[in-house]
């Protein structure tokens, strides 16, 4: 292991300081700092703590439970995993095409589910940081705190998730862990009363998407040294990309950059991932490391989301996120940016992206029509990949004569940035931290770094780890619960 | 002259092991956050940089316990709570992470650390710094006294949003037939 500041060379006598938990960030994830007497830093680690085992409990079920149970691994992005599942479930009961109606509900849910998580991420999470500053009162430093200060931003921000919940309750019944896809399509389309509702309130989305994406904008010509150097981790990009590499969040092919914006690849079919894609396990993180298999480890991370999407896409299909997109191309004169800010600029640029599809989505009368399912010859092998708010996200599955599940393989969009985001905070501690006393808002700074990223430390949790140690749960009452299994 | 300001209540939230779909659903209050904030103040809670709960009248509470550190976390958030809400059905029952308890957990560990597809190295991670695994997964009232259970997976934002203000109200929560959900 060469990556520096991830492995100090005598812990044993280093002072251990921890950030647990990383607070406004989806899921739980502690970072770790080992210093020496002088506040040098040696090492610096985002370790995820926990566990649930999907890849593992899922085997056994029948296929069709699969795309409402795997949404349970996030209810932050459930509608990514429950998409992502129908997807790789769709070859699985013969539907190699679905019907117009089906894929254009899927895209419009999947569209609100990107509105909402983007604008519950860049208003609620982070813009306290944004607006106060890293080492601003701790008090004042939440949504709560931007209500006060400013009113009119956090209202949008409450409004512009409304709406985005909205659009996937219609599409799929239920806001949070909906069942509105299917193996081969969908299990209901718009109303028109519905669809009414929605058309009334679009063009204001719209307009404050805009608004949002100005106000980044904003913040990085108020501060360039900071915004342009903050986090800073230069890695290859990978990400979807659809026809004529315009962006696409539902559906396309992988297509990967170098840190200088060079292709490494493009078009490889999705079905064959697991050629161009390798995890590796490292002893301090239930999180696995993947990378581009070609370059191997030490080269071949790369970083995922809104940062890799808008910089890896000749275009976006839409007009006023396509403006968006080439200011920001502009921006740095044609180089690509690895600043970690930067991903707060793209990931509004997106959200206007969200909008203006689902506005565009609400006037094609295919999304009001009958045809929901498709069919054709069933395969026992599928593989469904999309671009969750967060990053690419992969799901495979096979299928046994029975209809059970008997393999499962998940690549969740925050495992994909790993490294990225323990690079990134590793720039930040030495930036910031080293040789400094440390103190709550430096800390904050690590945490400022993680955030950008959006990780979503839930969906991250879903391999499972051991510690050969024993351990006594002991109910209220002082009655042994279980002991824990000690070695395994 | 002006009514003394009425004291707000302290709410906390906490997440065991979950999915963090209960405090989107809280989040599904809406603008309704903004007369929310006006009548409770807001301790330890994903959306705050407080670290550790202090002493509150509400606290509530998502997710089952699977290893070492949630029950600690558990115990340490009762501790600071006057009224503990068990929120949803993996705080309540364990809820879908609870599919593992039939499996074996060195099983699991094999497959997913060891012969799972594309792989580069096999091992299983046993740094200190993650929490000892527990072997299944358990709902919080095994371990602590939960003064109500709201079901649902999650919780609609009304359900909670009934709740909380029953509760401010100084009145016992009640949920009507069509808030009281368990999907």
């Amino acid at each position: 292991m060469t990556y520096h500041l991830e492995t100090a060379e005598h812990p044993e006598t280093l002072r251990r300081v921890a950030i647990d938990p990383v607070s406004r960030v989806e899921g739980h994830g502690k970072v770790t700092l080992l210093l020496d007497e002088d506040n040098k830093i040696h090492q610096v680690r985002l370790h995820i703590v926990e566990f649930r085992g999907f890849e593992r409990f899922i085997q056994g079920r029948p296929y069709w439970e699969v795309p409402v149970m795997v949404q349970r691994l996030c209810g932050i992005c459930p509608v990514s995993h429950h998409l992502a599942a129908s997807k790789a479930m769709d070859p699985i009961v013969g539907a190699h095409h679905l019907t117009p109606t089906a894929e254009k509900i899927r895209r419009l849910m999947h569209f609100g589910q990107i509105m909402q998580s983007h604008a519950l991420h860049f208003f609620h999470l982070c813009s306290p940081d944004l607006l106060f500053g890293f080492d601003s009162d701790v008090a004042k430093r939440n949504i709560v705190g931007v209500a006060e200060a400013h009113p009119e931003t956090a209202k949008q921000g409450v409004l512009l998730r409304k709406f985005g919940q909205e659009v996937i309750r219609m599409t799929a019944g239920k806001r949070i862990h909906g069942t509105g896809a299917i193996p081969g399509g969908v299990n209901k389309s718009l109303t028109v009363a519905e669809r009414d509702e929605l058309l009334k309130d679009v063009y204001t989305m719209i307009a404050w998407s805009r608004d949002a994406v100005h106000l980044v904008k904003k913040l990085h010509d108020a501060n360039p040294a900071l915004y342009n150097s903050f986090g800073l981790c230069r890695s290859n990009m990978l990400s979807i990309v659809g026809h004529e590499g315009a962006m696409d969040l539902y559906d396309g092919k992988l297509r990967a950059r170098d840190a200088d914006g060079k292709l490494i690849f493009d078009g490889v079919d999705c079905n064959n991932y697991y050629q161009t894609i390798e995890e590796e396990v490292r002893p301090w993180s239930y999180m696995k490391f993947p990378f581009i298999k070609a370059l191997g480890k030490e080269d071949g991370w790369y970083k995922v989301g809104p940062l890799a999407r808008v910089q890896n896409c000749d275009s976006i299909p839409t007009a006023f996120a396509d403006h968006e997109r080439r200011d920001f191309m502009d921006y740095a004169g044609g180089s690509p940016i690895h600043a970690s800010l930067a991903f707060h600029w793209t990931r509004m640029i997106e959200m206007l992206h969200a909008v203006e599809g689902i506005k565009e989505l609400l006037h094609d009368d295919d999304i009001l029509g009958t045809e929901l399912m498709a069919t054709g010859e069933r395969k026992r092998e599928g593989i469904g990949v999309i671009e969750a708010p967060r990053g690419t996200l992969f799901h495979h599955y096979r299928v046994d004569d029975d209809d059970l599940v008997t393999m499962c393989n998940l690549i969740v969009s925050t495992t994909n940035n790993n490294q990225a985001m323990n690079e990134a905070i590793r720039h930040v501690a030495k930036r910031y931290l080293h040789g400094h006393e440390i103190t709550e808002g430096l800390l904050n700074h690590i945490e400022v770094a993680i955030r950008a990223f959006d990780p979503c430390l839930s969906c991250a949790t879903h391999a499972l780890g051991k510690m050969p140690l024993k351990v006594e749960l002991v109910d209220a009452a002082g009655q042994q619960v279980h002991e824990l299994s000690r070695g395994l | 002259m002006n009514a003394p300001e009425k004291k707000k209540l302290k709410v906390a939230t906490t997440s065991l092991a979950g999915c963090f779909g209960c405090h989107m659903s809280f989040l599904d209050i809406d603008e309704r956050l903004f007369d929310l904030v006006e009548l409770v103040e807001f301790d330890r809670s994903p959306l705050t940089d407080i670290k550790h709960a202090g002493k509150c009248d509400i606290g509530l509470i998502e997710g089952g316990l699977c290893n070492a550190e949630n029950v600690h976390v558990l115990r340490e958030f009762r501790q600071q709570c006057d009224i503990l809400i068990a929120v949803g059905a993996c705080a309540i029952n364990g809820g879908l992470p609870a599919q593992r308890n039939p499996l074996s957990l060195p099983m699991i560990l094999e497959e997913v650390y060891h012969t799972s597809p594309g792989l580069h190295n096999g091992l299983i991670p046993n740094d200190p710094e993650l929490p000892l695994p527990l072997d299944k997964v358990h709902p919080i009232h095994e371990v602590v006294k939960v003064d109500y259970f709201m079901p649902g997976c999650p919780p609609s934002g009304d359900t909670i949003w009934k709740v909380l203000t029953d509760l401010l109200a100084g009145k016992e929560p009640n949920l009507p037939h069509e808030l009281l959900h368990y999907d």
